[in-house]
């Protein structure tokens, strides 16, 4: 897979490293290639490495060792400005001292385009985030969803073929960045380009992404597309990272036809699909999404094995009610219900069986 | 929307609002002002009431006006010009009888003298021979001294009647009121004055613009280095600021002068001979060269202020969108810094047009600024003569103050 998309990427990291103190490695052993026209999201905590690895892609940070290519073409001694690469900052970045059609008319300027075409380009960009009414005013005197639009105008007026995003929506409030990431999404589809998304925030990863790139301590623990990701955890660090997600530790007891049985630290046996297991013995954690978990026996298939929960709090949350379980030792089991009619809701103290389908419970490397 | 606002609006029991708000925040207002008001009387003893003081002498000296009634009489009953008749010289001497007999003549003279130099003297001397005067009066001045008959000492007797006078204004302009009242440059080598005040603002003006250039990168530095390292190089930028101004300027003595450090050194590799040693002090050179190190933090701290809160995203920002780094620097980083070299540049040019002790050690003849010609006045007493200069040096800098809010705005300072 690999060697194939290498061919047609238009983005590729090579074996890139990267040291600040020439201690330690910030990145290590970066591969990956971005197809033309891909949302590829860089997701991981702080430190990871995923905005170290857009700053070398941006040319503000020099890679250590290795090499990144650009349509083909190497580009670790090609200075910033002549990458031809439209970046969002994560404060967005407008110039202060400039309106907002100068802010626009900035790039256009540096490369010499007649007042005409810039105008044009620049009404454009405007309409594009549908701002434009405010070619006049200064950054001040804009709201913040206002400046993170204009910054995106800004980003995309010279007709960049690769856009980077570094948390471009942060500093936004929960409705107004939900809003903006669709539109994002939406400009990214009608204008074909390439975008690099860094961002901590997971639900803004699974929403706008074509693939995302899961980092942590420098390396890329899973490349994937969104659905992959949070229902195919390649290990317990993205199972962890990637949505919510019940651990059981335990032993590998049996493996047979593609499922695993596992025997947790406190002498229960339940279902589970290996993934990074392979003989019996070995040592595994099992992750398991709360809203795959069920309690009605009726609902799980016949040889599934059930283990017993109490009811610890039941949480109602609108659209669903949450409900903290104390399984096999653990009082931090949280099991998701949808709110829908004739839902049976269940009450604290309360003693019930739960079960699962062997595929949601994945065996993973134990921490 | 117009029938909302045709009632103003009151409270719930009925008072007008305004009032109600006004009544609310007065206790707070009455107790922000006591807080303030030590620091206010203060400022009023200290600064406003001086600078008052001294702007009054400036136009006003009664020296004259007050001790010779009767000379004033005569100059209300005759227009200018009229040659001094039997009754002036009367007048005259019934007025230097007082003056020996009240001591004031000193007073008086000081006051003519402003108008005409070297009247003092001829006005003390005849005060202290007034037990002489005797009719013919004019005979008998003239026997005191014969410069009575001059009739340049009649015009300046005539401008020294008015208390009120703008001739010490005149004279910081390099001009003085000729015999028939009219007003007329000085003589050539009589004019001072404005040669000093345009050398002052010269020379301020390029130990501002030299305080710029060396300033820039340091600040520029400072705030980009890492906290530790910056803190440390501040403390280098501010030492001077802990060590005594005199030490300072001595260092560059040491460094500057003929046998100093710096000539030693050419001299040594031969870069100029032991006769062609440069003049670097005790001349303009060397007033300019020590008040650029003196003045330098004045300018490297605003700009630091300013240049610390810049985010270094502007630049990424701007690169990335294509321009070079002499572009971005031009465009994006030196807008930005304009709070900050307008408040610096004002800062050291205020400074250095009233700076007095650096020009005096090191300034040699042709170093001298105009506060050391209003030093000179202030030694010699010639206190209205300080004060007009003063005034005048206020008026230059209020103006630039003016002028730079016109272009820039003030509100665009930033001071730290």
């Amino acid at each position: 897979m690999a060697e194939k998309s290498q061919n047609d990427a238009f983005v590729v990291f090579d074996h890139v490293q990267k040291s600040y103190d020439g201690v330690s490695l910030v990145v290590k052993d970066l591969n990956l290639s971005i197809a033309k026209g891909e949302f590829l999201t860089m997701l991981g905590p702080s430190g990871s490495g995923k905005t170290t690895c857009l700053m070398m892609l941006a040319g503000f940070e020099t890679a250590t060792n290795g090499e990144i290519l650009l349509d083909g073409r190497p580009i670790n001694q090609v200075p910033p400005h002549k990458r031809g690469i439209g970046m969002v900052f994560q404060n967005y970045a407008l110039f202060p001292h400039m309106t907002v059609g100068e802010n626009l008319s900035f790039p256009l300027e540096v490369r010499g385009m007649g007042k005409s075409e810039r105008e044009a380009k620049i009404m454009r960009a405007l309409d594009m985030v549908q701002m434009g009414k405010f070619a006049n005013r200064r950054p001040a005197q804009l709201s913040g969803g206002q400046q993170q639009r204009i910054a995106l105008a800004r980003a995309l007026v010279f007709d960049p073929k690769l856009v980077l995003m570094d948390e471009p929506l942060g500093a936004l409030d929960k409705q107004l960045r939900e809003h903006m990431q669709f539109e994002i999404k939406h400009l990214h589809e009608s204008l074909g380009i390439t975008v690099v998304y860094v961002t901590h925030d997971q639900g803004e990863a699974l929403t706008m992404s074509d693939r995302i790139a899961v980092f942590n301590d420098g390396r890329i623990q899973q490349l994937a597309p969104p659905s992959d990701l949070y229902e195919r955890p390649d290990n317990s660090f993205v199972a962890q990272f990637i949505g919510e997600n019940n651990r059981l530790e335990g032993t590998v007891e049996e493996i047979k036809g593609g499922r695993a049985l596992v025997r947790l630290n406190t002498g229960e046996l339940i279902d589970a699909t290996p993934v990074n297991v392979s003989s019996t013995g070995q040592k595994t954690l099992v992750s398991i999404r709360p809203e795959r978990v069920e309690f009605k026996p009726d609902l799980l298939p016949p040889d599934a094995h059930m283990i017993e929960a109490e009811v610890i709090e039941v949480i109602y949350m609108g659209d669903l009610f949450r409900t903290v379980l104390k399984v096999a030792g653990h009082d931090d089991f949280v099991i998701k219900s949808r709110n829908t009619l004739g839902q049976r809701v269940l009450t604290p103290g309360e003693k019930i069986q739960i079960g699962w389908a062997p595929a949601d419970a994945r065996a993973l490397d134990p921490i | 929307m117009a029938d909302v606002t045709a009632a103003p609006l009151t409270t719930a029991d009925g008072r007008p609002l305004k009032a109600a708000l006004a009544e609310a925040q007065s206790r707070a207002r009455r107790r922000a002002f006591l807080l303030v008001a030590p620091l206010l009387a203060f400022v009023v003893l200290t600064f406003i009431i001086p600078i008052g003081q001294m702007l009054d002498r400036s136009f006003h000296h009664d020296g004259f006006s007050a001790n010779a009634p009767a000379t004033l009489e005569w100059f209300d009953a005759n227009p200018a010009g009229t040659a001094p008749d039997e009754a002036a010289f009367a007048a005259l001497a019934a007025d230097m009888k007082a003056m020996k007999e009240n001591k004031t003549a000193g007073e008086a003279g000081t006051r003519v003298n402003y108008t005409l130099p070297e009247t003092r003297s001829l006005i003390t001397k005849t005060a202290r021979n007034a037990d002489d005067l005797a009719p013919p009066f004019k005979e008998a001045f003239l026997a005191i001294d014969d410069r009575w008959d001059d009739a340049a000492v009649w015009q300046a007797m005539r401008s020294s009647a008015s208390a009120y006078t703008a001739d010490f204004y005149l004279s910081a302009l390099d001009m003085e009121r000729a015999e028939d009242g009219s007003i007329r440059r000085v003589e050539e080598n009589g004019r001072i004055y404005i040669y000093l005040f345009v050398k002052t603002f010269v020379v301020s003006a390029v130990i501002t613009v030299t305080c710029l250039l060396l300033a820039f990168p340091v600040a520029h530095l400072l705030a980009t280095l890492p906290m530790a390292k910056a803190n440390l190089l501040m403390i280098l930028v501010l030492l001077p600021f802990w060590t005594s101004l005199l030490v300072r300027t001595t260092s560059w003595i040491v460094l500057l002068q003929g046998e100093g450090v710096i000539n030693e050194f050419l001299v040594a590799l031969g870069v100029i001979s032991a006769d062609g040693r440069l003049k670097m002090i005790y001349n303009q050179t060397g007033t300019i060269i020590v008040m650029t190190h003196v003045l330098l933090p004045f300018m490297i701290l605003p700009l630091y202020s300013v240049m610390r809160v810049i985010p270094p995203s502007y630049a990424r920002a701007a690169r990335s969108l294509g321009a070079t780094s002499w572009t971005t620097f031009r465009r994006i980083y030196l807008p930005q810094t304009l709070p900050g070299i307008g408040a610096g540049s004002l800062l050291v040019f205020i400074l250095a047009v009233g700076y007095f002790i650096t020009p005096a050690l090191v300034g040699g003849a042709d170093g001298q600024l105009i506060s050391n010609l209003i030093d000179f006045h202030m030694k010699n007493s010639n206190w209205s003569m300080a004060a007009a200069l003063s005034a005048m040096l206020l008026a230059g800098v209020l103006v630039l103050y003016w002028l730079y809010d016109r272009l820039i705005g003030i509100d665009n300072l930033k001071l730290g």
